[in-house]
């Protein structure tokens, strides 16, 4: 008699630990967008409910106020999520061109101090593009550089564009940097410039660069002009792991690996801020001629919410989530219409639910 | 600055001297009625159009038939492809002759780079080797390169990227060119450290220079027959600079209805670029996106060993390759992939209007790339440069005209 309480009490113990693991529930700020947003945020939210991912979602809404002042800003609701979660997923949001208000994606960096915009670029099997072999990630300086918006007009037909570096900021980039290529097991950090020409500018963030890398003995680390890397990038894009540059650099570089693996409907992207805050995005646009008509491609939105499980820690789920959508596409059955196929996008994403639970 | 030069007897179809506007300028042309007539209808003829006016380069000194042409090896890889280039200048009979200048990266002083400015500016050609910057000089040692390009006012530099026959490469039948803008934008070498800590590098962008690119762009695209330019920018973000270069482009193309004019953002540009190569025809853009964009046209249609580049101003050209690398690593090796370099040299033939000598050059070049297949390792082959080198003459020899011994 006394055997068999134990042995329920054991039970009781057993289902407690892993009803507490459930009960690990991190809650994660959505926000959807605009056009095709909504749409393939349902998608990802049914695929991680499929996966049992131990994410709760709470849905925000990002679109500018006037606030106290008259500085444009976002809703306090939607900061105070953000905040408090400290990890949001978000969709393709509209940049309205006569509102008056600068573009959602400024705010929101500006709002969060967002200063590392991280893009792994890896091939996917299934989605056939020239290049085969690429697996590298960009990491790049998102708060100043050549996009600092200073501006001036000296005389009528002569402008002048500041492009503004400083030590702060490249030493927190190149930080970033290093501790990533620790983080995920990354051997090399290339550091991407133009100080033959922009001696101090760039100078300064290759020597910021450099001491940093004293810091970290066991990442090797690498210097190379914006034309070298663009020439070798072309011809052989094995070559590079992760890449670290200023704003603009950073700009065309993402997005031409970007077109290296498919273009931005495929890629995942990342932007971590201080205060450990990390807002994990789909690049591409609202694409507001199919929204609602469900012909939308969730991958890009379901690839960085799995980069988000990994900064998360949450490996297992990730691998799952991932693997799941790539034999999708491997498969080249259930296909969206821009990756070749005809399907509708919850076709697509019940593929992926399915193959995820066939998994468990 | 306001002009008003008044023309009569147009309808007479006098001739006229233009030489007072030399430059950019609005022309507003307007009638002007004769003997006090009033205006009966508001007719006017408010043409606003952009007129470049300018007198073509006169052709290069010539003494005895031959043309001097001033020659920078420059390092690394320089010194050694340009010694073929003069190897096979003398094989092939070419009435060129080469005036050696040095240019020392390492020393500090900038006499060799102004001798080197000089004789340029004697000779009007020159053909040139990547001159290395040391970048951890202090920033008051100015790029060599640089120098040279803004001393001169190269502002236009050409590349045409060709996909040649017999080189694999991922895209097949490339044929793209771009313009870059040679002297302005993030190369005006404007820097200053106004707080500690905080670096500010001026990126300059004025209307004159804009105008003047887009106008080479588009008489270029008109002279070989192309049909679309696209400009390259980023007005999105950066919108009073790349804003001016967009707009003044649109200012010219309204001038060549029959070339198609469209935009596009550079990032969006390097996206397409290797994704689809093809829909591109003639590019002009600023400096930097000029590097990026030739590296990577550079990349697509085979790597910097191929592609010879040009650059022109009003009164002098400079030929080079197109990727200005130094190759340091694989200089004095004999690895060096010297097609480029001879390429360079034909256009540099073209603009002496030594054709058939340009042509005849070209020709064995390909002829060695495509049937004899004799690659170097850059493409995949095994040839060292002195063998192409070889080969190439060997096919001038056979093709028939005088020729000196190998």
């Amino acid at each position: 008699f006394g055997g068999k309480t134990w042995y329920i009490k054991v039970s009781f113990t057993c289902l407690k630990g892993k009803y507490l693991e459930e009960l690990n529930i991190q809650t994660v700020t959505l926000i959807p967008g605009d056009g095709i947003g909504p749409e393939i945020s349902t998608a990802v939210m049914k695929i991680f409910e499929a996966a049992k991912a131990p994410i709760q979602w709470e849905e925000r809404n990002v679109t500018a106020i006037k606030g106290p002042g008259g500085r444009w800003m976002i809703p306090p609701e939607a900061k105070e999520s953000m905040n408090k979660n400290k990890i949001g997923l978000k969709g393709p949001l509209k940049t309205p061109i006569a509102a008056g208000h600068p573009s959602m994606n400024l705010l929101l960096r500006k709002t969060f101090d967002l200063y590392a915009n991280v893009r792994p670029c890896v091939s996917i099997e299934g989605y056939k593009t020239p290049y085969t072999d690429v697996d590298l990630v960009t990491i790049r300086e998102n708060t100043e550089g050549e996009y600092s918006g200073i501006e001036h007009l000296i005389v009528d037909g002569v402008v002048q564009s500041i492009k503004l570096i400083t030590e702060e900021a490249s030493r927190r980039i190149a930080k970033y940097a290093f501790e990533y290529a620790r983080n995920n097991q990354r051997t090399s950090v290339t550091a991407v410039h133009k100080a033959n020409i922009m001696r101090m500018s760039d100078g300064l963030f290759l020597r910021k660069c450099r001491e940093v890398a004293e810091n970290y003995k066991d990442v090797k680390f690498t210097e190379m002009y914006l034309d070298t890397v663009c020439l070798n990038m072309v011809q052989d894009p094995s070559h590079f792991d992760i890449l670290v540059m200023p704003n603009l650099y950073g700009d065309i570089l993402s997005d031409l690996c970007a077109g290296l693996i498919g273009g931005l409907g495929v890629t995942p992207s990342g932007n971590i801020g201080a205060n450990g805050v990390a807002i994990f995005e789909s690049v591409h646009g609202t694409a507001p001629d199919i929204a609602g008509k469900d012909l939308a491609n969730p991958t890009a939105l379901l690839l960085s919410a799995v980069m988000m499980l990994r900064h998360m820690g949450l490996h297992g789920h990730a691998k799952k989530i991932e693997t799941a959508c790539f034999d999708t596409i491997r498969d080249e059955k259930v296909l969206t219409k821009d990756l070749g196929g005809n399907a509708k996008c919850s076709e697509f994403t019940a593929d992926i639910c399915r193959r995820v639970q066939d998994m468990d | 600055m306001v002009k008003s030069v008044f023309f009569d007897n147009l309808v007479n179809n006098g001739s006229f001297d233009l030489s007072s506007l030399w430059g950019f300028h609005h022309l507003v042309v307007k009638p002007i009625l004769l003997n006090g007539e009033r205006e009966k209808e508001q007719v006017r003829y408010h043409v606003i159009y952009m007129c470049h006016i300018e007198f073509s380069i006169p052709p290069p000194a010539k003494y005895g038939g031959r043309h001097t042409v001033t020659l920078i090896p420059g390092d690394g890889i320089g010194p050694e492809l340009l010694n073929h280039v003069r190897e096979l200048f003398r094989f092939s009979c070419v009435p060129v002759d080469f005036e050696v200048v040095h240019v020392n990266s390492a020393s500090t002083s900038e006499d060799d780079i102004n001798n080197a400015i000089m004789a340029i500016r004697r000779n009007g050609v020159a053909l040139k080797g990547n001159v290395e910057t040391n970048h951890t000089m202090p920033p008051n040692h100015k790029s060599r390169n640089n120098l040279l390009r803004t001393s001169l006012d190269l502002y236009a530099n050409m590349m045409h990227c060709q996909s040649l026959p017999g080189v694999q490469t991922r895209h097949k039948n490339i044929d793209i060119i771009i313009i870059r803008e040679n002297t302005e934008g993030e190369y005006s070498s404007l820097e200053h450290e106004s707080v500690s800590g905080v670096v500010e590098s001026l990126k300059i962008i004025t209307r004159n220079n804009s105008l003047r690119i887009a106008d080479y762009a588009f008489r270029l695209a008109r002279d070989k027959g192309r049909r679309r330019v696209t400009a390259v920018h980023k007005a999105n973000i950066m919108k009073l600079g790349d804003g001016l270069f967009l707009q003044c482009c649109k200012e010219v193309a309204s001038g060549y209805p029959d070339i198609e004019f469209d935009s596009m953002i550079v990032d969006n540009t390097t996206m397409q670029l290797v994704s689809k190569p093809h829909q591109f025809d003639v590019m002009v853009m600023p400096n930097l996106y000029g590097n990026v964009v030739s590296n990577v046209c550079a990349g697509l249609v085979g790597g910097p060993g191929l592609v010879p580049g040009a650059n022109y101003g009003r009164d002098y050209a400079v030929f080079e390759t197109a990727t200005r690398n130094t190759g340091k690593s694989i200089a004095n090796r004999n690895i060096a992939n010297p097609t480029a370099m001879l390429l360079a040299s034909c256009l540099m033939l073209d603009h002496l209007k030594l054709h058939d000598y340009a042509n005849m050059i070209r020709g064995a070049i390909l002829t060695t790339m495509n049937e004899t297949r004799l690659h170097t390792v850059d493409i995949g082959g095994q040839g060292t440069t002195s063998e192409v080198v070889q080969s190439i003459m060997r096919i001038i020899q056979s093709g028939g005209p005088l020729t000196t011994e190998i």
